[in-house]
């Protein structure tokens, strides 16, 4: 089977989903069981899905990419030639990417059937699902940066519209309008990093880019310019994967329903923005790395002290994910794209099933998020009870679940990454995240499914959610063991799944490196690898380094993960400790944690009152400066016409009536002599005659 | 008897040239003012025939006082058709009172 057929493959993959929206759109009011056709479309997407990268792994090592010129400009002056092309690639982090938003989007779909059964918008619901799906899928799928750029939008435009799904409540409008305006900053800055990459190649094509960087062809020639570029395509992914200080949008969006945070606010819109900086990995410097790792540790230490305290079960939840999230950056940021992507992937698989998991609970709760009013559920809903359990050891990072391989590979590579370059608070910080993140995650299990039922008349109506819902829970429960991606519970290097992640060679010049990144020229006979000299990022310093950091990254996050877990059923389970007391002595630091550490009370007393004063300012200058100068302007021009006026009405009137008047005078005068009677002409033309006699008489 | 001469003849012809012409400005009635025409044509024939008969022109002059009865009676036939549509439009003939041409 030739790459091609691959490639048509996949577009078919990434076009179906859109039939799906347009058609549910359209006649989803008509046909009232339409939505069915959708959940038949992304069946069909995932079975082809599976195809597509069964055989990509299997059989095709390279990249297949087909590209066709979508405008050509031709000789565009001081430019050249210049035309845009547009196209897919597949990779095989492309393939498994889209294998995992097939999948969760699939179990979306299915669950969503029971989910929002009864909504007055449901077959509004599945267009919206399809819309998302295809623009998700054009992400992975694009070899571009320009393709990337349009469906990196359309995705907002979906997570806006499926946020304010319920848009008659306030608060889910308000959300989705928070997610787009954040949004759109990182999305600026992205294009601006994109627009510096076109205007010095000529082209937005990933490959076309990055060889001519490989080639020494350097922004603006500066190293610099190489960083900013980096960095401001990396502000695409603060705003969509919510990183600090963007991350406001992500625990708002919980307002829309339940398996779109699962879908797209946990699984796979947010981790776009991690998926595209695992892409690009290869053109970031060495300064725009330490930002990435920056950003990533900073994302995921506030988040996860915000969790720490949060009541509403969605919203634990979505801290949870910004702090995963910040996780993957940060791993891209220390050089470890490929435990990132790793991450990313165990993550989307265990997170949607805490979301979906979470949804059940919510959904047999009678739509009851607040967890100090739950308990007890576990012998109500065994079946929702232990695949949330699998998801929660899994994220704790306790062995045999996927949650540990892919932590464990991302704190070995900062505690590396700390070694190698004496930036050691980014994997302490990276530790103590992996203890908080034990700790609420066993805590909102310990509130929702143990203990006491706290609200009774809810707690008697709860039942187990129907299959429909189950089974999406289960299928991911699976997912979420070790033994899907490698068969040594401990560590994931020599699984299928790490070893398929392309190796990519960091491109940038030497000077703008980390060190431990640097090429190590190997003179020709010593080159036993059989490799040519080129940059690799595994250089031998940097395998030593990870391979120290291996064991005592895994024991220290282990501990601390027991840790978390002990003193979570020390307050919940045991009660040894009333938790109340604990946050009574620290109230400040309480209410901050409690308060998302004010993040958007302080937006909202800058930015937004800023913008908001700004523009009352300057409706201010609008109303007194601009309009007053438009009236004055009036006000002269009308002066001026009044003068004119008046000279018309005086002068040039006047002067008309004078001629008429002097016409008329003589018109009177001369009247008097056409009297209208024969006799009276007859006797002028003898005057008239007698005259010219006495005139002309001297003459004869 | 005193010798006839051309003096004489113009004499009358001025005479009744004048007669002519004032009735044609005073008299109201239309026949009467066509009247004082054929005086005046007639006075002018008398030139014509004096002058021929007294100066060397031969009968040119004859022949002109011919044309010109030729021409009052063609004149005479044109006034009166318009003095008779002018009866029939306003009922009488007096022609200061014909001034509708003013308005």
């Amino acid at each position: 089977m030739p790459g091609s057929n691959l490639i048509s493959l996949s577009l078919i993959i990434l076009f179906l989903p859109l039939i799906g929206f347009i058609t549910v759109l359209l006649f989803g009011k008509r046909f009232s069981k339409l939505y069915n056709f959708e959940i038949g479309i992304l069946a069909t997407n995932i079975i082809l899905t599976i195809f597509v990268m069964f055989q990509k792994l299997m059989y095709f090592p390279e990249k297949i990419a087909n590209r066709f010129t979508w405008i050509n400009f031709g000789n565009v002056p001081f430019v050249g030639e210049l035309k845009v092309e547009l196209g897919i690639e597949l990779t095989n982090v492309t393939v498994l990417m889209l294998f995992v938003v097939n999948l969760i989007s699939f179990l979306v779909h299915v669950y969503s059937t029971k989910y929002m059964e009864g909504d007055i918008r449901f077959s509004r619901y599945y267009s919206y699902l399809g819309i998302f799906t295809f623009s998700m899928l054009g992400i992975v799928l694009a070899d571009n940066f320009l393709m990337m750029y349009i469906f990196w939008e359309l995705v907002g435009l979906s997570s806006y519209l499926l946020i304010g799904f319920w848009y008659e409540k306030d608060s889910a409008a308000d959300a989705g309008k928070k997610a787009f305006l954040t949004n759109r900053i990182g999305d600026m800055g992205m294009w601006l990093g994109i627009l510096i990459l076109f205007t010095n190649y000529h082209t937005f094509t990933f490959d076309t880019i990055f060889e001519a960087i490989n080639a020494g062809n350097i922004p603006f020639g500066d190293n610099a310019w190489l960083t900013a570029a980096g960095i401001l395509i990396f502000l695409g992914a603060i705003g969509k994967s919510a990183q600090f200080p963007l991350h406001v949008w992500l625990p708002d969006a919980m307002e829309g329903p339940t398996p779109i945070s699962a879908l797209i606010h946990a699984a796979t819109m947010v981790a776009a923005g991690v998926y595209m900086i695992v892409k690009v990995f290869a053109f970031f410097t060495a300064d725009a790395l330490l930002v990435i790792a920056v950003i990533g540790v900073l994302t995921s230490f506030i988040s996860a002290t915000i969790a720490l305290t949060q009541n509403d079960i969605k919203k634990v939840l979505a801290y949870s994910t910004v702090s995963q999230l910040g996780y993957m950056v940060m791993a891209v940021g220390v050089g470890a794209y490929q435990y990132a992507f790793f991450h990313l992937v165990t993550h989307a698989f265990f997170k949607a099933l805490l979301f979906l998991g979470s949804g059940s609970v919510i959904y047999a709760m009678h739509h009851e998020q607040d967890m100090r009013k739950m308990g007890g559920l576990k012998k109500k809903m065994p079946i929702t009870y232990y695949t949330f359990l699998t998801a929660t050891l899994a994220i704790s990072g306790v062995p045999f679940f996927s949650g540990f391989l892919s932590k464990d590979g991302i704190l070995a590579s900062t505690y590396a990454f700390g070694s190698l370059t004496g930036y050691w608070l980014i994997p302490i910080i990276g530790f103590l995240v992996a203890g908080m993140t034990a700790f609420y995650m066993f805590r909102l299990v310990l509130m929702t499914f143990h203990g006491e039922p706290r609200d009774h008349h809810k707690y008697d109506h709860a039942h187990e959610s129907p299959w429909a819902m189950t089974i999406p829970l289960i299928t991911l429960a699976v997912l979420s063991f070790w033994i899907v991606f490698t068969p040594n519970p401990v560590s994931p290097d020599a699984g299928w799944f790490l070893n398929k992640i392309e190796t990519q060679f960091t491109i940038v010049p030497q000077a703008a490196r980390f060190e431990f990144m640097q090429t190590e020229v190997v003179p020709v006979e010593e080159n036993h690898t059989n490799q040519t000299e080129h940059a690799i990022i595994h250089s031998e310093h940097y395998m030593h380094a990870m391979h120290e950091a291996h064991y005592p990254a895994m024991i220290l996050s282990l501990v601390l993960a027991s840790l978390g877990i002990l003193f979570a059923f020390v307050l919940y389970y045991w009660n040894k400790v009333s938790a109340d007391k604990i946050a009574n002595s620290i109230p400040f630091l309480y209410r901050f944690s409690l308060n998302k550490w004010f993040f958007d009370e302080f937006y909202h007393s800058t930015f937004i009152r800023g913008t908001l004063e700004t523009s009352k300012g300057l409706s201010v200058f609008d109303g007194k400066v601009i309009d007053g100068a438009v009236n004055g302007s009036a006000t002269v021009t009308q002066l001026f016409s009044k003068i004119s006026s008046l000279f018309d009405q005086y002068v040039v009137d006047g002067l008309v009536n004078l001629t008429a008047f002097k016409m008329g005078f003589f018109g009177f005068i001369f009247k008097k002599t056409q009297t209208g009677r024969v006799q009276n002409y007859i006797l002028l033309a003898i005057l008239s005659l007698i005259i010219l006699f006495i005139i002309f008489l001297p003459f004869f | 008897m005193p010798h006839v001469g051309l003096t004489h003849f113009l004499v009358i012809s001025s005479i009744l040239f004048s007669l002519g012409l004032y009735a044609v400005i005073v008299r109201k009635n239309a026949i009467l003012v066509l009247m004082g025409i054929e005086l005046m044509l007639n006075s002018a024939n008398i030139n014509f025939v004096a002058f021929a008969h007294f100066g060397r022109f031969g009968l040119d002059g004859q022949m002109m006082a011919l044309f010109v009865i030729v021409l009052a009676a063609a004149e005479a036939a044109i006034a009166l058709a318009i003095v008779l549509n002018i009866y029939k439009t306003f009922l009488h003939i007096n022609v200061d009172e014909v001034d509708k041409l003013k308005e």
